[in-house]
């Protein structure tokens, strides 16, 4: 009853611009970004002068208090949102071009994973849709049932899992059709502490094995510094970035390194960016 | 099962209810008819008896209250007569005797079934155009909802006539009619069910670029699965007293409907409650069919059942 998927081509669309001195390809770049949302209420403005650069295999965490426009930015970035004005560029394209190239995969805060599909079927729904071959599909999904250590539950329904393997599940989707690029929008946010813990490990382990450029959304000041090579303050308001922190800490994280001077530092300067927006705001 | 001991409570109780009722229901009667067979009755004129209530009646002459379940022509039967009738009309005639409520049963499921299967598609189709269009969301929703307003008892001679008129008989202006009752339940729950997918499931799919036909496929219509059965239980039973309702005006000679009207017309009751019964349990059958399907469909697709 599925109707047939188009077909496509495979080759990756995902072409870095190159840097000015040629050495780090740009994936993300921002300037003077600005979004005004039309409401009942007025306008708000969600997001005013945004200017950011994102290189190959970051991984950039979005922090600040609610209403600061860090998803919003995001979804500017997967081109589910549309800037009113400024230039935004994803992979040398507009990031609506990029949504089409299949640029990124999105990880939402809620697994989502349809209930009516096995974990394999949830993976493979992408994989349908960008009309892969009935080999690759279950080659991919096995491959990224195993970047997320979720082996063996490919039969299972989504209701049979704990919510932190539901959304294990969901990364794996937006893994499987090779995107570049990761955009999680509080991917852990609902989930307890010790599970959070847990996941956030993996996560930097699958970084470091897929080499993927992450923007990742947060709320958290420990999970942000200690997952991110570039943590992104920002301040309600209007939405924009008030700190911008290139981490120190080496790429190689243990859990325990939460422990050491460096991150405290980190994490300080992180709690005064945050303090200092919600003053000005 | 944890349903069946509430269930019988609730049957047994309102069975209570009934017995009881008979007795005052058909004292008049049985007072009168005892007379003609020579019994004794106080007040003995069924003038003087007019001025007792069925009650009163039943505690003066409490000699003649088993007779009140024995009537020929009561005027509420006991549930044991319908429960002879049943069996008599439903087991003990040959299918193919115009008596036999089997025959009269199918008369009316037949249409009940094609105008259930009519209304269902047309429903399931309105629905689709209501979601993927804007026009139609406008312009058909108000109808239908002002469809289900105009009585049913009135609109059926209507198109029986007219479609009469055109030279179009039997099971079709029939299915018509259970049609027009039973595709609205349909258009609400598939409409509901068609835009269930929240904002997130949806942005999923425009991350993955998918065509608007995936999006209907892979995701709006398996996400409305669960509405659309819960609107097939109310549809299937809407298309039964469609059937019924279309039968009774028309002087339809076969059906549930005419098996109704011919037990009022000739002074039947116990006729008319049995082709009531025989309707009724014939309606439970079917939501229950479609329950058992809807049970069957979520197992299939790994839904855990609501």
């Amino acid at each position: 009853m599925y109707e047939r998927p188009k077909l496509q081509s495979l080759t990756p669309s995902t072409t870095p611009t190159q840097d000015a001195d040629g050495l780090s390809p740009l994936v993300i770049r921002a300037s003077n970004l600005d979004l005004t949302f039309q409401t009942n209420d007025g306008p708000v403005h969600a997001l005013k002068d945004v200017n950011l650069e994102v290189n190959k295999g970051d991984f950039v965490s979005f922090i600040g208090p609610s209403g600061c426009g860090k998803t919003t930015f995001l979804r500017c970035i997967a081109g589910l949102e549309t800037p009113t004005s400024g230039a935004l560029s994803v992979n040398g394209m507009t990031p609506d071009d990029a949504r089409r190239a299949r640029a990124y995969g999105y990880v939402f805060q809620a697994a989502g994973l349809y209930p009516w599909r096995t974990i394999g079927g949830n993976i493979r729904l992408p994989l349908e849709i960008m009309g892969f071959s009935k080999a690759e599909m279950g080659e991919r999904i096995k491959r990224v049932l195993n970047l997320v250590d979720l082996e063996g539950f490919e039969k299972k329904f989504p209701w049979q899992l704990s919510g932190g393997m539901q959304q294990r599940a969901s990364i794996a989707r937006a893994l499987a059709f090779d995107a570049d690029i990761l955009l999680m929008d509080e991917p852990f946010g609902a989930l307890d502490e010790i599970v959070r813990d847990h996941l956030n490990e993996q996560l930097l382990q699958l970084w470091a094995r897929t080499e993927k450029t992450i923007a990742f959304v947060t709320h958290s000041i420990p999970e942000a510094v200690y997952l991110s090579t570039k943590i992104v303050v920002m301040s309600p308001r209007p939405g924009r970035i008030s700190d911008v922190i290139e981490s120190s800490l080496p790429r190689d994280r243990p859990l325990s390194i939460r422990d050491s001077a460096e991150f405290i530092a980190i994490a300080n300067r992180v709690r005064d960016g945050l303090h200092a927006g919600h003053g000005q705001g | 099962m944890k349903s069946f001991f509430p269930v019988v409570t609730v049957v047994a109780a309102v069975l209570l209810i009934w017995i009881i009722a008979v007795v005052p229901m058909n004292m008049h009667l049985t007072a009168d008819q005892a007379q003609r067979d020579g019994l004794a009755v106080s007040p003995d004129t069924p003038i003087a008896r007019q001025d007792f209530s069925g009650l009163g009646l039943a505690v003066r002459n409490s000699h003649l209250i088993p007779l009140t379940y024995v009537n020929v022509r009561p005027r509420l039967p006991s549930p044991h007569q319908i429960a002879i009738e049943l069996y008599d009309t439903v087991i003990d005639k040959k299918i193919t005797s115009k008596r036999s409520l089997v025959y009269h049963g199918w008369v009316t499921l037949a249409p009940t079934l094609l105008g259930f299967a009519i209304g269902t598609l047309l429903g399931i189709m309105l629905a689709v155009g209501i979601v993927f269009s804007r026009v139609m969301d406008r312009s058909v929703m108000p109808w239908a909802i002002v469809s289900q307003t105009i009585p049913i008892l009135a609109l059926a001679p209507m198109i029986i006539v007219v479609m009469g008129a055109a030279g179009i008989q039997g099971i079709l202006p029939k299915a018509v009619i259970a049609a027009y009752l039973s595709f609205f339940p349909v258009v609400v729950g598939m409409v509901k069910g068609l835009r269930s997918p929240e904002g997130m499931q949806l942005d999923l799919l425009r991350t993955y670029h998918s065509s608007n036909s995936q999006g209907f496929w892979k995701l709006r219509l398996p996400a409305s699965t669960p509405y659309l059965f819960a609107s097939l239980k109310i549809g299937i039973s809407a298309s039964l007293i469609g059937t019924i309702v279309a039968e009774l005006p028309t002087g339809a000679k076969a059906g549930f409907g005419a098996r109704m009207l011919v037990g009022d017309q000739y002074g039947q009751p116990i006729l008319s409650w049995a082709a009531l019964f025989a309707a009724a349990i014939t309606a439970a059958a079917l939501v229950g069919i479609i329950g058992m399907i809807e049970r069957g469909t979520l197992r299939q697709m790994g839904m855990k059942p609501a």
